[in-house]
C-alpha cells in the first residue's frame, strides 16, 4: 500500500525485497489452496456429482434444476427484497422527518421507534409477523425487512441531513420557504443524492437479510437449495451450495459495483460527501470503493 | 403477563446462551479480523489479494448461508463437526471476522499519512511513530465501529435459532408455541433481552464516538 501511514515510502531494495517476498508468500498460500482442493477430489467432491447440473437423475432435466433455483428459488429472494426495499424507503422518510420536528414528543418518540427497531434482530420481527400477527412466511419476511431496514435507513438519511453545510436551510429560510418547504425542496433532494450509495449498500444488506426466511419457512434462495439436494440425495449437497454461493455473490457483487460507480460520478461531480461516520449498521461501507487517506 | 413471569427462568437459559455466542464469538472474530486487517495493510500484494477476496466472499454472503455450509454441507462432505453450539460460534465469527477487519483497516486508514511524516520529521524511530503516533489515533477512531460490529453480532446470534441452536429467539418461538394467548408478551420479552444488550452498547459507542471528534 503506497502512500501508508504505516511504512516509510520504500526504496529500490526494498521494493525488490517486497517482490520477492510477495511472490514466496503467494506461492505457498497457492500450495495451500492445491492442497484443500486436493483433499476435496479425494474425497470425490468434484465427480459425476456435478452432472446434477447438466444431467440430473431422477427423471429431471438440467433446465429443471436451473429453473427451480434461478426462477423460483432467486425470483422468490428477490420478490421480497424488492417489495420490502420500497417500503423500507418510504417509512425511513417519514421517520427520519418526524426524527427532526421541533416538536420534543414527536421526535422523541421517533427516536425511540429508531432505537427500538434497530436493537432487535430481524429475525424476530419476522417472527412477530408469524406467530403474533398471523402473517403468512412471505409477508412476514416483508415486514421484518421494512421495518429493520426502515430504522436504519433514517439513520443514513440523517447522517447525510446532519453532514449538509448548514447554509443549505439557512438560505431555505431566507428565501421564504418553512421548514417542511426547506425540507423537501432544498434539502432533501441533496441529501438522497448524496447518499445513493450507501442506499444501494444497504439493499445488499436486505438481499442478505431476506435469507432469514430459510428459517421462518418462506421458500426462497436457500430454501429451494434444500428441497433440490433433499430430492436428489445428500451428495448433491455440495454442487447446490456452490451454485447458490455464486447466485448470491453475483448478485451482490453486481449491486456493489452499482454502488460504487454512483459512488465516483457523485466525487467526480464534487459532490463528496463528508466522511460519514454512520452509527447505524455495519455493513454499510462509509466509502465504498475508495482507499480513504 | 403472569406466564411470561413463570417463563422468565427460560428466558434467563436463552439469554446466557445468547451472550455466550456474542461473547465467544465475538473474541474470535477480534482476533482473526484484525489478522485479515494486517493481510489487508501488508506490504506484500499476495497477502493483500487473499485478504480482499476473503473480505469481500465474507461480506457478500448471507449468514444463513454460512451457517447451511457449517450445518448442512460440510458434514455431507465428510468433515464432521459437533452439533449446537460449535458451528454456530464458527458460523458467526466466519461472517463477523469479515466486518471486524473493515472496521480497523478504516480506523487505520484514517490516520492522516502527515501524521507520520510529522513524527519522522521530529525525529522519532518508525516504532516510536507507530505507538505514539499512529496507534493510539487508530485505536480511538476504531472502537466505535467495532463496538457496532459486536451489536450487529450479538443480533446476528439469533440466526442460530434456525439452527438447533436454543438461544434467545428459539426460546421465544417456543414459548410463543407454549403459550398461545401470550406470544405478543412472549416475543416482546425476548426483545427486551435483546434491547438489554443493544441500546447500552449503542450509547456507548456513540459516546466514544462524540470524544474522539472532539479529540480530532
Amino acid at each position: 500500500m503506497s502512500g501508508s501511514v504505516l511504512y516509510d515510502a520504500p526504496g529500490p531494495r526494498t521494493r525488490r525485497i517486497e517482490r520477492i517476498a510477495s511472490i514466496v508468500v503467494g506461492l505457498l498460500l497457492v500450495a495451500l489452496l492445491v492442497w484443500v482442493i486436493k483433499g476435496m477430489i479425494d474425497r470425490g467432491l468434484f465427480d459425476a456429482r456435478w452432472e446434477v447440473f447438466t444431467d440430473p437423475p431422477k427423471g429431471q432435466t438440467a433446465a429443471d434444476v436451473w429453473r427451480s433455483l434461478v426462477v423460483i428459488g432467486l425470483g422468490a429472494t428477490l420478490r421480497a427484497a424488492v417489495l420490502a426495499a420500497p417500503l423500507a424507503f418510504v417509512l425511513a422518510l417519514v421517520l427520519a422527518v418526524l426524527r427532526t420536528s421541533k416538536v420534543r414528543l414527536v421526535s422523541g418518540l421517533a427516536t425511540a421507534v429508531i432505537e427500538l427497531l434497530r436493537g432487535v434482530p430481524v429475525l424476530l420481527m419476522m417472527l412477530f409477523g408469524l406467530l403474533a400477527f398471523g402473517l403468512t412466511a412471505y409477508e412476514a419476511v416483508v415486514l421484518g425487512l421494512v421495518l429493520y431496514n426502515a430504522a436504519i435507513v433514517a439513520e443514513i438519511i440523517r447522517a447525510g441531513l446532519a453532514a449538509l453545510p448548514k447554509g443549505q436551510l439557512e438560505a431555505g429560510t431566507a428565501v421564504g420557504l418553512t421548514r417542511w418547504q426547506t425540507l423537501r425542496i432544498v434539502q432533501l433532494p441533496q441529501v438522497l443524492r448524496l447518499m445513493l450509495p450507501s442506499l444501494i449498500s444497504q439493499f445488499v444488506v436486505l438481499l442478505k437479510d431476506s435469507s432469514l426466511g430459510f428459517i421462518v419457512g418462506y421458500p426462497e434462495l436457500l430454501r429451494t437449495m434444500q428441497l433440490n439436494y433433499s430430492f436428489f440425495g445428500d451428495q448433491y449437497r455440495f454442487p447446490l451450495f456452490v451454485v447458490t454461493l455464486a447466485l448470491y455473490l453475483g448478485v451482490n457483487f453486481a449491486l456493489t459495483r452499482v454502488a460504487i460507480i454512483v459512488d465516483r460520478r457523485l466525487a467526480a461531480r464534487g459532490q463528496k460527501p463528508e466522511q460519514l461516520e454512520i452509527n447505524t449498521e455495519i455493513a454499510i461501507p462509509t466509502n465504498p470503493g475508495r482507499t480513504s487517506v | 403477563m403472569d406466564s411470561v413471569i413463570e417463563a422468565l427462568p427460560k428466558f434467563w437459559d436463552g439469554f446466557t446462551t445468547t451472550l455466550f455466542l456474542a461473547v465467544v464469538s465475538g473474541v474470535l472474530s477480534l482476533v482473526f479480523g484484525t489478522i485479515l486487517a494486517t493481510f489487508r495493510v501488508s506490504p506484500l500484494k499476495s497477502l493483500r489479494i487473499v485478504g480482499a477476496t476473503l473480505v469481500e466472499i465474507g461480506r457478500n454472503t448471507p449468514l444463513t448461508l454460512v451457517f447451511i455450509f457449517f450445518v448442512f454441507i460440510l458434514p455431507s462432505m465428510g468433515y464432521i463437526l459437533p452439533l449446537g453450539r460449535v458451528p454456530a460460534i464458527i458460523a458467526l465469527t466466519v461472517y463477523t471476522s469479515a466486518f471486524v477487519c473493515e472496521a480497523v483497516r478504516s480506523g487505520i486508514n484514517s490516520v492522516n499519512v502527515g501524521q507520520a511524516e510529522a513524527a519522522r520529521a521530529i525525529g522519532l524511530g518508525s516504532n516510536q511513530t507507530l505507538s505514539l503516533v499512529v496507534l493510539p489515533q487508530a485505536l480511538r477512531t476504531v472502537v466505535p465501529p467495532l463496538i457496532n460490529v459486536l451489536i450487529a453480532l450479538t443480533k446476528n446470534t439469533s440466526v442460530a435459532a434456525g439452527f438447533a441452536v436454543v438461544e434467545l429467539t428459539a426460546t421465544g418461538r417456543g414459548l410463543a408455541r407454549d403459550y398461545p394467548p401470550d406470544v405478543i408478551w412472549m416475543l416482546l420479552g425476548v426483545a427486551f433481552f435483546y434491547l438489554v444488550i443493544t441500546i447500552p452498547s449503542g450509547t456507548l459507542a456513540g459516546y466514544i464516538e462524540r470524544k474522539v471528534v472532539f479529540s480530532r
